[in-house]
């Protein structure tokens, strides 16, 4: 009995260490590509593909981000994608929870069809439609403008239904108890429930800006003048212009996954439950 | 229960108005960005519109030709292997590593985090790095092939060869996109009933008995959602593409997306684009009427 009792045991930690060899070894292989892009960015060309790799680079040279900082427009890059998002973002919320506050709290004719409609289209492909839309940006004469990735952004029907969702939670009689007291529609949305719907528009925001901050297509079909280019483009234009020089690359690649390692140290909770919200609910 | 008659619903006023001013703002973009776009983009794919002449209109000439068009059916047929090759082990690895990681070990939020990471990462930034890595003279991967003793000719030549390309994307995507599909699978098993592990250990079933007669049934709503998340995002392919290999070596990585760009904003040909674009969708909407009748049959009860 006992005999077999420590049996047992020593079987339950051999599979203990087996998970972890194999748990590790999964981090390893999602880690190593990014590990090698921060070790080469200090590189210079003759080292960044000497094997066995020599992980920390001797010595370390820093040349490479200063010239993606200073040889090619990187901060203005920088600086348009990030002016993009943030405008996108701001507007997601704004337009995000005052339709959520209708589909979630407000009874009017109309409602359940609205919703069914934008519901229905959520499905829909994005490139399926991106040349008609491509054609309405340029009729509106956003082609080749800021506008054009700005606009139609600002509305996302995934956004209406996190904070939908969100806003159905928050108690009705709260809405309520603000009518009674004479609280207009508009002022109930602003004092009560957008206060509290701060963790829904948490999660948008995190959505939204990463959406933005990543965007590829969209972009390149939009934006040609160079004075406008997003960090992506710029990134990919940079990458074919200097083809063979890969420590530089990699300098410019490290620089443009900066704010979404910061996002994504700061509000990687937001980022899993939105993901487990709507992909359970979607 | 009876069907509730109809009654007149009292709407008050103020409502009402605050109603439509709320919603005001993402309809007009929602009319204007999606609802208009989805009709005006069948009506072009039945015309000859090439962005600047006339538009005629040809009925369904545009589909008719698709199949007749080498270029297209080649990017149709990659796509279905991408899929075929990358959404079952993506569910694969995401399965394995969401019951791995939630089987209490210490340190699971640590892995969590890093096997997560690479999904909200963008596809530019991943794509240039894997390209380097798959260098097929120098890069680390031909490299570390080449210590274990295998010879140069049977190194894959990755995204220089025909054959290695697609292959090399796929395991970027998989790579990309498992930790994504993880959480997913997290959220589902979080749903399950904690009492039926602790019967099943009086019954003293084993780990894998545990995993096959409980998880797996009871995860299937999940799995099942995650199967159609990913077939529909894998015919969604292009950032990867077209940083990776811009759909070449010659055709061998062209796929859907990346032939509708082509054929709409390389050679402006919007009518037979959008006519490519209106495949794709259908792909799509049938996948998703799977999924919509799927659903039906694999209810999902807690009890």
């Amino acid at each position: 009995m006992n005999h077999k009792m420590s049996n047992n045991k020593k079987r339950v930690r051999i599979g203990r260490i087996l998970l972890y060899l194999v748990l590790i070894l999964v981090m390893c292989s999602m880690v190593v590509p990014f590990a090698w892009m921060l070790s080469a960015s200090f590189k210079n060309n003759n080292e960044v593909f000497l094997y066995p790799i020599r992980w920390i680079p001797d010595p370390i040279r820093i040349s490479n981000y200063i010239r993606v900082w200073t040889e090619i427009p990187f901060p203005r890059y920088y600086m348009n994608t990030l002016l993009y998002s943030v405008i996108v973002t701001a507007g997601q919320c704004a337009t995000c929870s005052m339709a959520g506050y209708a589909f979630g709290k407000l009874k009017f004719p109309g409602r359940d069809l609205f919703f069914l409609l934008f519901l229905s289209t959520m499905m829909v492909p994005w490139h399926a439609i991106m040349i008609p839309q491509f054609m309405i940006n340029k009729a509106l004469g956003f082609y080749n403008h800021p506008q054009a990735v700005i606009v139609m952004n600002l509305f996302s029907a995934f956004g209406v239904f996190l904070l939908r969702q969100f806003i159905m939670g928050i108690p009705s009689d709260l809405v309520e108890a603000a009518r009674i007291d004479g609280c207009g529609e508009f002022r109930g949305f602003f004092q009560i429930i957008l206060p509290l719907c701060k963790p829904g528009l948490a999660t948008l925001i995190v959505f939204t800006f990463t959406f933005m901050w990543n965007d590829y297509l969209a972009p390149m079909i939009y934006l040609d003048n160079d004075r406008y280019k997003t960090i992506q483009l710029g990134l990919a234009s940079f990458r074919s212009l200097y083809m063979t020089d890969y420590g530089l690359i990699m300098a410019g690649t490290v620089c443009s996954l900066i704010p979404i390692l910061i996002i994504y140290c700061t509000a990687q909770k937001y980022l899993i439950e939105g993901i487990a919200h709507t992909g359970l609910k979607g | 229960m009876n069907k509730p008659k109809k009654i007149k619903i009292k709407y008050r006023k103020s409502e009402v108005i605050a109603g439509y001013v709320f919603l005001a703002p993402s309809f007009l973009l929602f009319f204007t960005f999606m609802l208009i776009p989805i009709f005006m983009g069948f009506y072009i794919s039945l015309t000859n519109y090439n962005g600047f002449k006339q538009m005629d209109f040809i009925g369904f000439q545009n589909y008719a030709n698709l199949f007749a068009d080498s270029y297209f059916t080649v990017a149709l047929k990659n796509n279905v292997i991408y899929t075929l090759g990358t959404v079952p082990f993506t569910i694969l690895l995401a399965l394995l590593l969401a019951v791995a990681v939630n089987t209490g070990i210490k340190g699971a939020g640590l892995f969590k985090t890093f096997y997560f990471f690479p999904y909200i990462t963008s596809s530019v930034a991943v794509g240039i790095i894997w390209t380097l890595l798959f260098n097929p003279k120098v890069g680390p991967i031909n490299n570390f092939l080449r210590s274990l003793g295998i010879p140069e000719e049977g190194l894959p030549g990755w995204l220089l060869s025909t054959t290695g390309a697609l292959p090399a994307v796929m395991i970027v995507s998989i790579w990309k996109m498992a930790g994504y599909y993880m959480i997913i699978f997290l959220a589902g098993l979080q749903g399950i009933n904690k009492e039926l592990y602790e019967a099943a250990d009086v019954d003293g079933a084993g780990k894998l008995t545990k995993f096959f007669k409980i998880t797996l049934p009871l995860l299937s709503p999940t799995t099942f959602m995650i199967l159609i998340l990913s077939v529909i995002g894998s015919f969604q392919v292009f950032d990867l593409i077209n940083i990776m290999t811009e759909g070449g070596p010659g055709r061998a990585t062209n796929v859907l997306v990346y032939r509708i760009y082509q054929e709409g904003f390389e050679y402006m040909k919007f009518g037979y684009a959008s006519a490519e674009a209106y495949f794709l969708f259908g792909i799509i909407l049938l996948v998703t009427l799977i999924q919509f009748i799927g659903q039906k049959y694999w209810v999902h009860t807690d009890e």
